[in-house]
């Protein structure tokens, strides 16, 4: 027997979905026409106004958001509303120095909780469930996002946040932990410590995990379910978008997430020459929300490989299913959960004195922790001959690095030209992880 | 007073040290110490030699991050003791070493140390003071 949070609205006959998803699209279009200067201007470029808008097909006329509006209109520039109706931002890594901002409102919120609850519902959650929240709280959206889903649903919310893994146990063992909320290899990591300190899964009250944040295969899920003696299921969302809580995959069909399209449209497109793909094919996922207030966006490009399955489904959902994501269309990496881009790396390194823009960022994955290693050729202008100076330029890197993406690297200093030269574009991430 | 000392980053690497005493060899210069600092990921290696300029150009041309910086080379006599009393000065002076090595001359008589000290006038000035022999690099390599 499926749960459900929103019955109605999650088994709706497609023929109904559209008609919502039109009627919430046209109006959102004339909304950001009349309010957002840059979606005004780059729509009338495009030459298209809202009343082209009469069809979901007509959705193809408008032009595409990319990460780089966003950090163009840094921080709130693509903010409809004034900024007394904004009660909370969030913010993700931007491709620079800066973050890319979103904002909500009190009714943004209210509808992203409410998305939430319905993707802990597809997991099996209920009102009696005892969740241990381990995504990160602060302005990364997973922590805040599942946590007042969490509230919503009804059932009780330890907001552990990640890290301190020990104290996470002895909570999951005390408080009888009933849901896991985390990324997958955090998860991992939490039953690697329970082995070492020689708690058995079995004795424990979790029963179903929901995982996402970062990509991970088949094969770990396996890993996963094995290790920790639950069921695991995945969760996708962006700040961009809106947070956790965009699709989720249910109990029942084995493949793929529900994406929740009463709010938000999904295209497929070939990410080189911009066109919508037909059903079915695999490309570049892009995104409009259909009800959001604060902070909407259309046709934002997430950069995510993926493919829409659009088979029924044995829970009964109508709602399109989105595959796992297989890549990236950029050279986003993630790492624990993070969002790292090479040229945040770079923008550190070139502000500190006497560093050659010459470096490599060498990622693996160490039992089930991401590494990141960035490899730095050590110029003249740098070189030292005592130890501690050399030793001190590396620790700063890595502290500004830290600072600034929130990730712990290791700053490797090296020979100069031993860093591969490559004609054309530099490749400046060797990534040796299997996912 | 002061010898220049060539100083070169290595990676922990197999070979690096051989392939930098070979490019040396090949340009007819001749090492009269050197001393190999490492960490985990790295090393520096310090090298005393007769060309310095030569040896700095050909290092490079190899690709080697190369510096020069000045050192201090204090002779003493080669006897037990002899380490100790410099470092015993040193201390009493207040001087603070960055690095040293040491190695002995052909004779056999006197050991050099080589020191590389925050503050290198001080050093001077207070070894010199106390009676210490400080060599110059051109009295180095005709030991």
């Amino acid at each position: 027997m499926t749960l459900f949070w929103e019955e109605e609205m999650e088994t709706l006959p497609r023929v109904g979905l559209e008609s919502v998803q039109l009627t919430r699209l046209k109006k959102l279009v004339a909304r950001v026409y009349k309010t957002v200067a840059p979606y005004r201007e780059k729509m009338d470029a495009a030459g298209v106004k809202p009343e082209d808008i009469q069809s979901l097909a007509d959705l193809a006329k408008l032009p595409f958001t990319v990460k780089e509006d966003l950090r163009d209109n840094y921080p709130f520039g693509l903010f409809t509303v004034p900024m007394e109706e904004v009660v909370r931002v969030h913010a993700s890594s931007g491709t620079t120095g800066k973050p890319t901002v979103v904002g909500y409102t009190k009714k943004d919120l209210k509808t992203w909780s409410g998305l939430m609850a319905r993707a802990l519902t597809c997991a099996g959650a209920t009102s009696k469930d005892m969740i241990h929240n381990a995504y990160g709280y602060g302005l990364f959206t997973g922590g805040l996002g599942a946590h007042y889903g969490i509230e919503r649903l009804g059932a009780t919310v330890i907001p552990v946040s990640g890290g301190n893994t020990k104290r996470q146990i002895t909570i999951m063992q005390d408080f009888k932990s009933s849901v896991l909320l985390a990324t997958p290899s955090y998860a991992l990591n939490l039953a690697e410590t329970m082995e070492s300190l020689g708690v058995d899964p079995k004795s424990l009250s979790l029963r179903v995990g929901v995982f996402g944040a970062e990509p991970w295969s088949d094969n770990m899920r396996d890993e996963v379910e094995r290790k920790l003696n639950i069921k695991a299921v995945d969760i996708y969302g962006l700040s961009e978008v809106m947070g956790p809580g965009v699709s989720m995959q249910c109990l029942e069909g084995q493949t793929g997430m529900h994406i929740f399209e009463d709010h938000f449209l999904p295209e497929i497109i070939d990410p080189d020459t911009g066109e919508v793909l037909p059903p079915g094919e695999k490309g570049e996922l892009v995104f409009t929300t259909l009800t959001k207030e604060a902070f909407p966006i259309i046709r934002y490009r997430t950069k995510d490989i993926s493919r829409l399955i659009y088979d029924t489904c044995e829970c009964g959902r109508t709602f399109v299913r989105m595959e796992k994501v297989t890549g990236r269309t950029d050279d986003m990496l993630i790492i624990r959960g993070v969002n790292v881009f090479p040229s945040q790396v770079e923008h550190v390194l070139m502000g500190t004195e006497g560093v050659e823009p010459h470096y490599q960022i060498v990622v693996n994955r160490v039992g089930n922790m991401d590494t990141m290693d960035v490899e730095v050729e050590v110029s003249e202008n740098i070189f030292s001959d005592e130890i501690k100076v050399l030793e001190k330029l590396s620790g700063r890197i890595q502290n500004d690095i830290k600072d600034m993406l929130g990730v712990t690297c290791k700053v490797k200093l090296v020979e100069p030209k031993t860093i591969q030269r490559s004609e054309g574009k530099a490749q400046r991430v060797i990534d040796n992880r299997k996912l | 007073m002061r010898v220049e000392q060539i100083a070169v980053f290595l990676e922990n690497k197999s070979g690096r040290l051989a392939e930098i005493t070979a490019t040396l060899a090949a340009k007819n210069i001749n090492i009269r110490a050197l001393s190999v600092a490492d960490t985990a990921d790295f090393g520096i290696l310090r090298l005393i030699v007769d060309k310095v300029e030569e040896a700095k150009a050909t290092l490079k041309e190899n690709g080697f991050t190369v510096g020069i910086t000045n050192v201090i080379a204090v002779e003493v006599a080669d006897k037990t003791g002899g380490l100790a009393g410099v470092l015993k000065t040193i201390e009493q002076e207040r001087l603070n070493v960055e690095y040293m090595y040491a190695f002995v001359n052909k004779s056999g008589e006197n050991a050099v140390l080589i020191f590389r000290f925050d503050d290198m006038d001080k050093a001077i000035e207070s070894l010199q003071r106390t009676g210490y022999t400080i060599l110059s690099g051109d009295q180095i390599c005709a030991l």
